[in-house]
């Protein structure tokens, strides 16, 4: 028996297992015709009131779902679930992110062929997302105005792992001396060409600019099939 | 911090492996880790240390290498570095870069064997 050291190359993913079930999740949504849209944001930045505005101006329009991470409690679920659309919470315990596995066991006994529509709200964090790949169609960052300018600079990775980015909380500019054309710089600095969009959930104002570009995306109607576009 | 669920995703791999090839033991695990991946060098090394500690593992060494950030850039057409993360321009000629080739990877790409 031979102990001289020997080196095999193994060159696989670290997060392959993950992969697999997220790229079988998004097999699976495409077959059921629904469309998977995640947003991540750090803690406090509007996602749970952003989405909420988004049901109640969506939800009649589409047949539409939530899953919801929370680390311990069901607070936000509890908010979604007014919209009276299906809200299942996941919670992740002391994991400050969510798996592609976590959604796969969330959707254990619901039929996907019944949604055109399902939304995936992570927990609040900028940073642990970014290496987790949940089978989703569109990944929207979020950044409320009150965060600052530099957010951008200081999160690359969760910038680069999302599709377009979301600016909240738009009515509170002028209080947090927002400096659009100062975050605008930085996040065209890390991610040039990057979809942006800004939106106040509260006042409602830019939210009709985020519903044409969803509607754009599964087409106008309830049960109308999709084209490829927009799909990844 | 998601390191520990890094460095326990990185042990199942290298023991999936090592069990594929008669199970010799593991000395070193060599990694490739993109500026872009979302995993901070120093929190996996030290998360690690702490998972190993009193298994075979424990004296297994994690050897990482940096994986810079590079982009195709259509001026040069060709691959180019970038400058930073915090601004993506070609280092050869400044053309924003929208199109990123390295700098995701979060690799296992070797195995020390015994």
């Amino acid at each position: 028996m031979s102990s001289t050291p020997r080196i095999v190359e193994v060159r696989q993913n670290i997060l392959k297992r993950n992969d697999e079930v997220a790229r079988e999740l998004r097999q699976r949504f495409q077959q059921a015709g629904v469309y998977v849209v995640s947003l991540v944001s750090s803690p406090g930045s509007g996602k749970t009131t952003f989405l909420e505005k988004t049901l109640t101006l969506l939800a009649h329009q589409y047949r539409t779902a939530v899953l919801v991470g929370d680390l311990a409690t069901n607070n936000d679920a509890a908010r979604l679930a007014r919209s009276h659309v299906p809200v299942r919470q996941i919670t992740t315990g002391t994991l400050c992110h969510l798996e592609a596995a976590m959604v796969e066991s969330a959707l254990e006994e619901w039929s996907l062929t019944d949604l055109d529509l399902l939304f995936v709200e992570n927990v609040g964090n900028l940073v642990c997302p970014a290496s987790y790949d949940l089978g989703e169609n569109l990944r929207v960052v979020l950044f409320s105005v009150t965060e600052g300018e530099d957010k951008p600079l200081k999160y690359p990775p969760i910038l680069h792992s999302a599709d377009m980015a979301i600016v909240t909380k738009i009515d509170l500019s002028q209080a947090a001396t927002f400096d659009g054309d100062t975050f605008y710089r930085n996040l065209r600095a890390v991610r040039p060409g990057m979809t942006v969009m800004e939106v106040s959930a509260k006042t409602g104002k830019g939210m009709y600019q985020w519903l044409n570009y969803i509607t754009a995306i599964l087409g106008p109607t309830q049960g109308q099939v999709f084209g490829p576009e927009g799909r990844k | 911090m998601h390191e520990l669920s890094i460095a326990l995703s990185i042990l199942a791999l290298a023991e999936d492996e090592s069990k594929r090839r008669g199970g010799a033991r593991v000395e070193a695990i060599y990694l490739k880790i993109g500026v872009l991946s979302g995993v901070a060098k120093a929190a996996l090394l030290s998360v690690f240390q702490l998972a190993t500690e009193r298994s075979e593992y424990e004296t297994c060494r994690l050897v990482i290498e940096d994986i810079p950030i590079s982009g195709y850039c259509s001026k040069c057409q060709s691959e180019k570095p970038i400058h930073s993360l915090q601004c993506l321009q070609c280092t050869n000629c400044g053309n924003a870069i929208s199109e990123v080739l390295h700098g995701r990877e979060l690799e296992l790409s070797a195995l020390e064997l015994v």
